[in-house]
């Protein structure tokens, strides 16, 4: 080793040295000791006992995990798609060249910035059964008005419109990508003679498929960790647990049990969903998105 | 892609004006609600503007709380919230700069097997990590205090090491070596040379652990037992009563107090803000 090459080994771990100590101690260690307690019967109380794969074999005869669990992919499969849908929609509006466009986009993007909490007893309130103004609402149109948080079929329902009004980060990431399309595939598509509908088919969905990919995975990863927000607004999952989510029976495993053991089982099936999933759109965007050569 | 006619551009503001009407509504009902006497929260068909400015309803939040559930101590919440922002965004700025500084711009074996490391770790899930931390943490004997959710802060996140050694990596080289050759230190050539031009990167770093600590709520959670300890987010649940009788232009009064602060940020760093969010977008 040189002594310039030596000089650059001792600054470059100086400098990295924090990360060095944050990776083993909050990222490494934890994910090798969560892996561990997986197999152990284990109560932060007394020592952790191993007893092979009893946690997992116990979560398949488990009810309420497997309810939390189809809950969980009810509420990605639906909040995720109509979310990127509406998210992307909003971002074409916006990049349509109209006036006022950051006046627009700010309106759309602030109910992304309310805090979960806020957001939460906010809705609380607009849901409410007695005084809500979505019911006042709905009952002055004539349409009956569901019991929203009351009403095992409607609260999820519930959930994920609420979820449709937090959308502006994914919009504004589309937004970015839009401006991005070179313009000129615009302009020698109109001199092909291609209508609207063309230009969205073949110039801008394939340009913007890259975007549409991370926003799709970051959906995903987000909405099965969703728990804030139903831990607030329907407490133990109520009525009859039809909100009770996959985070949050882990959460109450974990501190309201104090089964570790069971609650690091958990977390490590949810890794290896979501794990599951990425790949797989990773597989699929093999096959459908586009990325620019260079 | 343009809207071209004047029938299409029509079109485009009056699905962008209906759109804005039901994404302002919520925030607007939130704000109504929080100034109206008791009484008109309760009206078929509602009441939209109060009959009149009940601002009293502000104080009364923030000193008295709930009737129901008793004293709520806000003040204390707002310091102990402001207080593990301030910690949280000291902590991630200066140890994200200099860790991606590390990444960036010196050459040491093992640097990019450890940089793959890094971004391998972003697809873990928290609540992988959430059981052992805990159990570390009551180890410590931290659990109860501050700690846990600010001392980490301090020791780097692959998230903002990523974003910011993007960043460093657009600095031309020349102006480090420049300083080198003028007898700089690397720590010389970080503060002097790096830390200046990356304002724009290092800004989006703050202002996103400042909302991250803002809104956590699973965090305190996990951590603070003590009520008086506890955050906003966290704290803002006592104003909702399980056993009915909500007050609700009291709850709706304490909830714009926390949306409030974070709106305003918004507007003074609108730039920043738009470029963070397009920035994490870009490559994934």
């Amino acid at each position: 080793m040189t002594r310039s090459a030596r000089r650059q080994t001792r600054a470059g771990l100086a400098f990295i040295s924090p990360w060095l100590v944050g990776l083993g101690v909050f990222l490494l260690y934890p994910i090798i000791a969560s892996l561990y307690y997986s197999f152990c019967d284990y109560s932060v109380l007394d020592r952790a006992r191993p007893m092979g794969l009893a946690n997992y074999g116990e979560l398949l005869g488990d009810e309420l995990y497997l309810k939390s669990l189809v809950n969980s992919l009810f509420y990605a499969a639906l909040s995720v798609p109509l979310g990127l849908a509406l998210a992307l929609s909003l971002a074409l509006f916006l990049n349509s060249g109209v006036r006022g466009l950051t006046i627009y986009r700010t309106i759309f993007f602030l109910p992304a910035l309310v805090p979960m909490v806020a957001l939460a007893v906010l809705w609380l309130w607009i849901f409410n059964g007695e005084y809500g103004v979505l019911n006042i609402f709905l009952s002055r149109l004539g349409i009956p008005a569901p019991g929203w948080l009351t009403d095992p079929a409607w609260s999820k329902p519930a959930l994920i419109l609420l979820s449709l009004w937090g959308m502006g980060q994914a919009m504004v990431i589309f937004l970015a990508g839009l401006q991005d399309v070179p313009v000129h595939l615009y302009e020698s598509a109109d001199l092909d003679g291609a209508t609207w509908w063309h230009k969205l088919r073949h110039v801008t969905l394939p340009m913007i498929s890259p975007v549409l990919l991370f926003n799709g995975i970051m959906g995903i990863i987000g909405s099965l960790q969703f728990f804030a927000i139903p831990y607030i607004m329907t407490p133990n999952g109520q009525p009859a647990r039809s909100a009770y989510f996959y985070a949050m029976y882990l959460y109450d495993s974990a501190f309201l049990y104090l089964r570790m053991g069971y609650a690091s089982a958990m977390a490590w099936i949810l890794f290896l969903l979501i794990l599951f999933l990425t790949l797989l759109s990773l597989r699929l965007a093999a096959r459908y998105v586009h990325y620019e050569a260079g | 892609m343009q809207a071209k006619s004047p029938l299409a551009r029509a079109v485009v503001h009056l699905v962008l004006i209906a759109g804005s009407a039901v994404f302002l509504f919520p925030l607007f009902w939130m704000i109504s609600t929080s100034l109206k006497p008791v009484e008109e929260t309760m009206l078929s068909p509602p009441r939209w503007i109060p009959s009149a400015l009940h601002f009293e309803n502000y104080l009364r939040a923030v000193t008295h709380g709930s009737q129901v559930l008793g004293y709520i101590p806000f003040f204390e919440y707002g310091k102990n919230t402001l207080l593990l922002c301030v910690l949280v965004v000291a902590g991630s700025v200066i140890s994200n700069a200099l860790i991606a500084y590390g990444f960036a711009r010196l050459q040491w074996p093992g640097r990019n097997a450890l940089f793959g490391v890094t971004l391998a770790t972003m697809m873990i899930p928290f609540p992988v990590l959430m059981v052992p931390m805990f159990v570390l943490f009551r180890h410590l004997g931290w659990v109860g205090t501050f700690r846990p959710l600010w001392v980490p802060a301090w020791f780097g996140s692959a998230f903002n090491i990523f974003l910011l050694r993007q960043f460093f990596l657009t600095i031309p080289r020349e102006l480090s070596d420049a300083a080198v050759v003028d007898g700089c230190s690397e720590l010389q050539v970080f503060r002097h040379v790096i830390l200046p031009l990356s304002r724009p990167a290092l800004a989006v770093v703050a202002l996103f652990s400042f909302l991250y600590t803002w809104n956590d709520f699973l965090g305190p959670l996990i951590y603070l037992n003590d009520q008086r300890m506890f955050t906003l987010s966290l704290g803002l649940q006592f104003y909702q009563s399980q056993a009915g009788g909500t007050e609700w232009h009291l709850l709706m009064a304490a909830a714009t107090i926390i949306v409030v602060p974070i709106i305003v940020l918004f507007f003074f760093t609108q730039r920043t803000f738009i470029q963070g969010i397009a920035l994490t977008g870009m490559k994934g």
